[in-house]
């Protein structure tokens, strides 16, 4: 097998998350915030990835997992005054219930009908955030304020508005869902998760119940996106409906894309460099959304399997 | 195995924070892009650099495109009479995009990279309330022109200000006894399902009622329709007037099959300029709107009794007679908004040079000196009209235009009061900290 050295897949992902938490030293103030928001964001790719990458499910609905999370830590901060820890797992809690339906209705059906069907979900979460506007603020949203975004362990009290400690905690997360995710794709799950990729009539002929496999797949990966969304609910202090809809379905699809679907830091690369190219040409000119269209277009050319799947294919084998 | 040469050695080795610098001063000087360098203190001759938060693009890049163009021209008139405090003042402009994401992360980066004073500006709702908590954060002034009832709810922080144009709680508010006493007694509102149109929703039918009118129905319409005809039957015979908040492209249609549902014996029309604001009124279509009523900001065709001050705001934004570009017809200004942006960046002037701002590290007392603000009287400064500050609740409230449609053009019948659109206020930003 070529990916017969787990050490070295563990010391590039540890190495990665040392090279993170080194820049929070170095980074300028603008970027260090904008890497939080990367990170955290990143957590939402990865959950994407392991449904579209590692099962080959390709969802158009995740914004609903993302914003479950965001919706299910906000407003339960907003309304019920829950502590932080309680909020972020409130939305995680809700992220992988609704994963959980979403997953035993749409799982019924694969292929573009997966696609369509997931989509036509996402569309009526948004409108019934739409809907529920007394609760949800609707289309303008809800700020979490400052004051609620403290953080109490034991003693001490972190704020999380305060950059460093945002930094740290969009890293904690980021950190802890990458080895997760390393773990589950090296583990015999995951390896049964590319089989149904692969073959899934060969897969079920060997015994493996893939639809079980499967819904599991989308549990999981519906909980981390709403893992990022209650992250970024509580450490950027905004909750709106503009996160449930279409756009941030797509969005993660194409960071995906971009970074190398099925490689586990594809994810991380794939977020930072749209934000970076947006971020950049978006100071020079108001047609920034083309140079970005063009530089997908380039990568699809040049690296048609993303930017990591690319170097995987060409130089590193064993990249997991 | 782990791979003896390069990258995979950081792993294996003790990393202290020195040797983890000096790995890693190696990539930060790769990204030698100007965004990456640090920018030095401003000196006190330095520019005032104000961070313009804009539409360009997206859902509101109407309103960005004239947006900038008042505010830049409002700034040459800023620096032209000798800027604030003798600084001059520079606008550093950056695209929103429309987006509240998008939105916060710019008010970051005006705070953080390009280091400036304030930011100011954009309009829509979602992207001033998503921005709000990173203006807090960055303990940064945050001037906005947008007409929602957000900032003077107090759900925002001590940094949000809405001193250049009335919120819409105050708007909708001063409409009603003009509506009762001219218009009718029983009024049937429509409007889109989501935030702007229940402003109207909510504040509308007690002002109403205090006037001895009032709402019969409400029809509230999904964002997604495109064809309004089906919900007409929903109005009630007995409608005197027909409240409307249509907006977005689907207007034209609406007003459209409106006029094929009532021909020429419809009920009085009232509307918010919102909905056709950067619209030719003579557009195909519109014809229906003749004789009907609309809110307006500031008017957008010239007024017989056009103040000087008016008259001299209106040709140094470049907008002619009928509200379009000077030398473009076709460009119709988002006059009824755009004002704002002009009054807005004057009100920053006299609080800057009220506290005797340096730089940065006076925010605080730039926030203070704003909310000490008590009026604005009319003039070069405030085009529109004279204001009164609520500095507890950081929103101003001027007076308000009807204006009628009259042989294609806007013209303003009636001027509110002050006093027509004030409220109790809800909270009280000066008791947070700062």
């Amino acid at each position: 097998m070529r990916d017969a050295s787990p050490a070295k897949a563990y010391a590039l992902h540890v190495g990665v998350i040392a090279l993170l938490f080194a820049l929070n030293f170095v980074l300028p103030d603008y970027h260090q915030g904008l890497f939080a928001r990367i990170m955290a964001l990143a957590v939402f790719a990865m959950g994407y990835n392991l449904l579209f990458g590692y099962v080959g499910l390709l969802s158009l609905g995740h914004a609903m997992f993302f914003s479950a999370g965001l919706y299910g830590a906000g407003l339960t901060v907003h309304h019920l005054g829950w502590g932080v820890p309680e909020a972020f797992i409130a939305g995680v809690t809700c992220g992988a219930l609704l994963a959980l339906v979403i997953g035993l209705l749409a799982l019924r059906t694969s292929g573009v009908a997966f696609m369509i069907v997931t989509m036509m979900f996402a569309q009526v979460f948004y409108l019934l955030i739409l809907y529920f506007a007394a609760w949800t603020g609707g289309d303008q949203g809800l700020v979490v304020q400052q004051a609620s975004r403290t953080l109490n362990l034991g003693g001490a009290s972190l704020d999380l508005t305060d950059p460093t400690v945002r930094y740290m905690s969009a890293l904690a997360l980021f950190a802890v869902v990458l080895l997760i995710t390393l773990t589950v794709v090296r583990s015999r799950f995951g390896r049964v998760l590319v089989a149904i990729r692969e073959n899934e009539e060969r897969t079920k002929m060997l015994g493996y119940d893939t639809v079980a496999n499967k819904l599991a797949a989308v549990v999981a990966s519906g909980a981390i996106c709403a893992a990022s969304g209650a992250a970024y609910a509580l450490l950027f202090g905004y909750v709106g409906s503009s996160f449930a809809g279409v756009q941030y379905s797509i969005l993660p699809l194409l960071w995906v894309l971009l970074g190398g679907a099925a490689t586990t830091l594809g994810p991380l690369v794939g977020t930072l460099f749209m934000y970076y190219v947006t971020d950049i040409t978006s100071g020079f000119t108001s047609a920034y959304l083309l140079i970005v269209g063009v530089a997908l277009i380039l990568l699809v050319l040049f690296f048609p399997k993303g930017i990591l799947g690319s170097i995987r294919e060409r130089w590193l084998g064993w990249l997991p | 195995m782990a791979d003896k040469n390069g990258f995979f050695d950081l792993s294996k080795t003790t990393l202290s924070r020195r040797t983890a610098l000096k790995g890693i001063a190696a990539g930060a000087g790769l990204a030698l892009a100007p965004g990456f360098v640090r920018y030095s203190q401003a000196q006190s001759s330095a520019p005032i650099k104000i961070g313009f938060q804009s539409h360009r693009t997206g859902i509101g890049a109407a309103y960005g495109r004239w947006y900038e163009k008042t505010s830049t021209a409002a700034v040459k008139a800023i620096n032209d009479a000798g800027g604030i405090s003798g600084r001059k003042v520079e606008l550093v402009i950056e695209d929103d995009g429309t987006d509240p994401a998008r939105g916060a992360e710019v008010v970051a980066k005006f705070a953080k990279q390009h280091k400036t004073d304030i930011v100011f500006g954009t309009l829509f709702s979602h992207v001033v309330i998503g921005s709000a908590p990173a203006a807090g954060e960055n303990k940064i002034p945050y001037f906005v022109v947008s007409e929602g009832h957000h900032v003077a709810s107090t759900k925002l922080n001590r940094y949000v200000f809405q001193p250049g144009i009335t919120d819409v709680k105050s708007q909708i508010q001063s409409m009603a006894p003009w509506i009762a006493a001219n218009a009718g007694k029983k009024v049937t509102q429509i409007f889109p399902d989501f935030a702007f149109g229940y402003d109207h929703r909510d504040y509308l039918p007690p002002a109403l009622k205090a006037q001895g009118a009032d709402v019969i129905a409400q029809i509230a319409i999904p964002p997604t329709e495109s064809s309004f005809t089906k919900y007409f039957p929903q109005i009630p015979a007995e409608t005197e007037v027909i409240y409307h908040v249509m907006v977005g492209p689907a207007v034209l249609t609406f007003v459209k099959e409106l006029g094929e549902f009532y021909g020429s014996n419809r009920p009085q029309l009232f509307g918010f300029i919102d909905s056709l604001e950067a619209v030719d009124i003579n557009s195909p279509g519109l014809e229906f709107l003749d004789g009907s009523h609309f809110w307006e900001g500031s008017p957008r065709y010239a007024q017989p009794d056009d103040s000087a001050a008016q008259k001299a705001y209106r040709a140094a934004v470049g907008i002619d007679d009928n509200g379009a570009a000077v030398g473009d017809p076709k460009d119709v200004s988002t006059a009824a908004h755009m004002f704002g942006c002009w009054e807005t960046l004057y009100v920053v002037k006299k609080a800057m040079e009220d506290a005797g701002y340096k730089g940065p590290e006076d925010r605080a007392k730039l926030v203070e000196a704003t909310e000490a603000l008590k009026e604005f009287a009319e003039g070069t400064e405030h085009p529109q009209g004279p204001k009164t500050f609520n500095g507890k609740i950081h929103q101003c409230f001027g007076i308000q235009n009807i204006s009628k449609v009259e042989g294609g053009k806007l013209k303003v019948v009636h001027k509110t009061k002050i006093e027509d659109g004030l409220y109790e206020p809800e909270g009280d930003y000066t008791t947070q900290a700062l």
